[in-house]
């Protein structure tokens, strides 16, 4: 075997990356893992993990300066003085936005698994049917029992807390204990539960920190410091570090090599199969060639795509997979930042001990069970309730030692959540190669062109509203619906341009995540999504991407890649 | 403590958003790098402004906290210079107001004197604010924001998450081990610092 030979090369080491490293490994394969960035180091490099706030010169604030550099990050929270180097250099590697599209990506080992918000639900039916039910885009190839064994197998290992709840819409799963929810949030979920018979629910948010140590993944349960973008020294959060590259370490069958650009798949039109990347190395800017039987691209939804669109293009101008006409198109997020907030009375003899890094969530109940609303599909809510701090209004203090004291202590409760909305796939929400603009490589980049729709337009109102119905149904006082600022892509799920479907003229995948014109190239990563749900993606992802690797080196053994 | 949650509870205690931590400014910013922006009468001053509004009590005060010093870096690195502008202002109308009203720089206040300063600014401030559009101030329309807003935003912001302010003021356990959603509380007992 040449040194430049691999059974399988990975592109990309996030959490669907991770996966597939992992799964390809410990099945025997070969694996040479690819990162575009830096190496981070599990617990060595989280510089920051052990920080207090007072360690901060601006108090964890972004400066002007750090504004200037990165004029995408600022337009929301992930800028801070906490997680700087956790976020790609906008300097280096600009996009164009055509309309406004806020990516915020993490180049290094690991992608923005350091950084995710760790909610972990399943889909059910209700999502994967609906392109079909409503004629909308092309049906998904796949149903929830297609992946219901994979969601198993990944919750397993990844441990995601959480409780069964016997709910259609959001399937219940192999849950570790639940980080509770707060004595506010118990009693708001009983009156909900009351005043709308059962059909919504508030329970506890499922998330991938484990409470219970996994003492064969070196991992010790959640500590309740809620620092977990830092990088967790306990290992309590799933990410690439603390779960599945120690895992494909393991094998002794893995090769990670960052600062790995994969500029394009190597193509051979006559087998009609890939047979390896090129690789420019983003340190000494020498191009390599690495090859392999297999090739998974787990580059995020959209570098996905930007390698593919890089890729075969002396047989298809549009690269590789664009015989369909789709790729780079159906782009899609979750919007949020719409719901309610108010205030709650009493319990002012009950507070919390440590920080928890969840809070509750409010399942998809609209449009189910036939109702139907003046827009398709729904949205779940994510929120929590918690006692004012020293940040609150003290009424006839301003000043002083009465004033110092006032806000030393806990305030009153309050109670807020938000809802995240499912996007339809639109054709022309897309993105494409901007060939007039390069970045530091000189390599082309992507262009934005993507807008919100009346379907989530009108979906915004219910998400305020239901918000403020509900909170008032529990006995909320001074309820105010809340919408905030949100441009594509501030959700950080992008989703879709490489969709799946059951034939090559509508989809780029099949239902194997294979592409069609290359079957031995497999994209698992959001690119892949046919539609959105309501629900964060990213178990969904390692579902997917770990039912491929099975069938894939299953394929292997066939001899049919 | 998520910024996005810090920017929205700062705005309760003193109308505003945190100015300087405005990510609707990002579009628009013109920060200036290089030297100090605050001299060191400026920090002497706003140490005992802070100190007034913040003061040592059984627990350490805003002095302790050496919020000034901090004030001198996040005005410095965090303010477009439109904000330095303004928060620059302040320094210079409470050194005349001190002369002008008590013959008397501002260490040199009476208690009284000190806190009936504060409360004209505070009130002074707070009716502006209450006259902006929502809350949502415009830095670049003169006489939108006072710059007392400002003073009083970062003293509460840097001595709180000052270390004295968060372990002394306020509990603080780095590495609590475990939750409890309705554990039982006395009043007086202090809040927790993030």
């Amino acid at each position: 075997m040449a040194d430049n030979h691999y059974d399988a090369i990975v592109v990309g080491s996030g959490i669907s990356g991770g996966w597939a490293a992992k799964e390809l490994t410990e099945k025997g394969l070969k694996v040479l893992l690819l990162e575009r960035g830096r190496n981070i180091e599990h617990i060595k490099d989280y510089q920051n993990a052990q920080k207090e706030a007072w360690d901060y010169p601006h108090r964890d604030v972004p400066t002007q300066r750090m504004k200037d550099e990165y004029p995408v990050l600022s337009r929301d929270y992930p800028l801070n003085e906490s997680t700087q180097g956790m976020w790609v250099n906008e300097q280096e590697s600009p996009y164009v936005e055509e309309k406004r599209f806020d990516w915020f990506r993490g180049y290094h080992v690991g992608g923005r698994s350091l950084m995710w918000g760790r909610h972990s639900y399943r889909w059910s039916d209700l999502d994967f049917e609906a392109n079909q039910r409503e004629g909308v885009a092309i049906d998904w190839p796949i149903r929830y029992a297609d992946l219901a064994p994979w969601y198993d197998y990944v919750e397993g290992f990844a441990g995601i807390s959480g409780t069964r709840e016997g709910l259609d819409v959001l399937p219940d799963g192999q849950f570790l204990p639940p980080i509770p929810l707060n004595c506010v949030e118990e009693d708001v979920a009983e009156r909900i539960k009351q005043a709308f018979d059962g059909e919504r629910r508030l329970i506890n948010s499922r998330v991938a920190n484990i409470t219970q140590p996994k003492p064969e993944q070196q991992r010790t349960n959640c500590q309740y410091r809620n620092k977990c973008w830092l990088g967790c020294p306990f290992g309590a959060y799933f990410s690439t570090q603390s779960a599945t590259l120690p895992a494909a370490v393991a094998t002794g069958n893995l090769t990670l090599r960052p600062h790995s650009i994969v500029t394009q798949v190597l193509y051979d039109k006559d087998r009609q199969r890939a047979t390896g990347v090129e690789v420019l190395d983003a340190e000494t800017n020498e191009t390599y060639e690495y090859t392999a039987n297999v090739i998974f691209l787990n580059a995020s939804s959209f570098n996905s795509t930007w390698i593919l669109m890089n890729s075969a293009t002396d047989v298809w101008p549009g690269g590789l997979g664009s015989s369909s006409g789709e790729l780079g198109h159906n782009v899609m997020d979750h919007h949020f930042r719409a719901g309610a907030s108010g205030d709650v009375d009493g319990y002012l003899d009950r507070y919390y001990f440590g920080r928890r890094p969840a809070g509750f969530y409010i399942p998809r109940f609209r449009n189910v069970g036939g109702e139907q609303r003046d827009y398709l599909r729904g949205f779940g809510y994510q929120g929590s309730a918690s006692r004012e701090g020293w940040d609150r209004d003290i009424a006839e203090l301003n000043h002083g030692a009465d004033f110092k004291r006032a806000l030393s202590q806990p305030g009153s409760w309050t109670i807020g959540m938000t809802g995240f909305g499912e996007m339809l796939p639109y054709h022309d929400n897309r993105i494409y190669l901007d060939t007039q603009t390069t970045d530091k490589w000189g390599l082309p980049v992507l262009a934005m062109s993507v807008d919100l729709r009346d379907n989530e337009r009108a979906m915004r109102k219910d998400m305020m509203q239901d918000a403020v119905e509900m909170f008032e149904a529990a006995g909320i006082q001074n309820v105010k619906a809340e919408e905030g600022d949100y441009g594509p892509g501030m959700g950080i799920h992008e989703m879709g341009t490489a969709r799946m479907g059951h034939d090559s003229a509508t989809s780029v995948l099949n239902a194997h995540n294979q592409v069609w014109d290359a079957p031995n190239v497999f994209v698992t990563d959001g690119a892949c999504m046919t539609s959105s749900s309501c629900v964060n993606p990213s178990l969904t992802y390692m579902a997917l991407t770990a039912r491929a690797a099975d069938f894939a080196v299953n394929e292997l053994k066939r001899g049919n890649l | 403590m998520h910024r996005r949650e810090l920017l929205k509870m700062i705005a309760a205690t003193t109308g505003t958003a945190l100015i300087g931590g405005n990510v609707a400014l990002a579009y628009s910013n013109e920060g200036t790098a290089g030297g100090e922006v605050l001299s060191a009468d400026d920090v002497e001053l706003l140490d005992a402004v802070a100190e007034a509004i913040l003061p040592r009590t059984d627990t350490p005060g805003a002095s302790d906290a050496k919020v000034a010093e901090f004030m001198q870096v996040f005005v410095r690195d965090c303010y477009t210079s439109a904000e330095q502008d303004r928060f620059l202002s302040g320094p210079v109308d409470i050194r005349e107001r001190c002369q002008q009203q008590y013959g008397r720089a501002f260490p040199q206040l009476e208690d009284a004197e000190r806190s009936e300063l504060i409360e004209a600014l505070d009130q002074e401030a707070r009716t502006l604010l209450e006259g902006s559009d929502e809350g949502t101030p415009d830095i670049d329309a003169p006489g939108d924001v006072h710059y007392f807003t400002m003073i009083k935003q970062l003293t509460l912001f840097g001595f709180f998450t000052s270390e004295v302010g968060a372990t002394e003021a306020l509990r603080y356990v780095a590495v609590p081990g475990s939750y409890d959603g309705c554990a039982p509380y006395e009043e007086g007992e202090p809040a927790w610092a993030t």
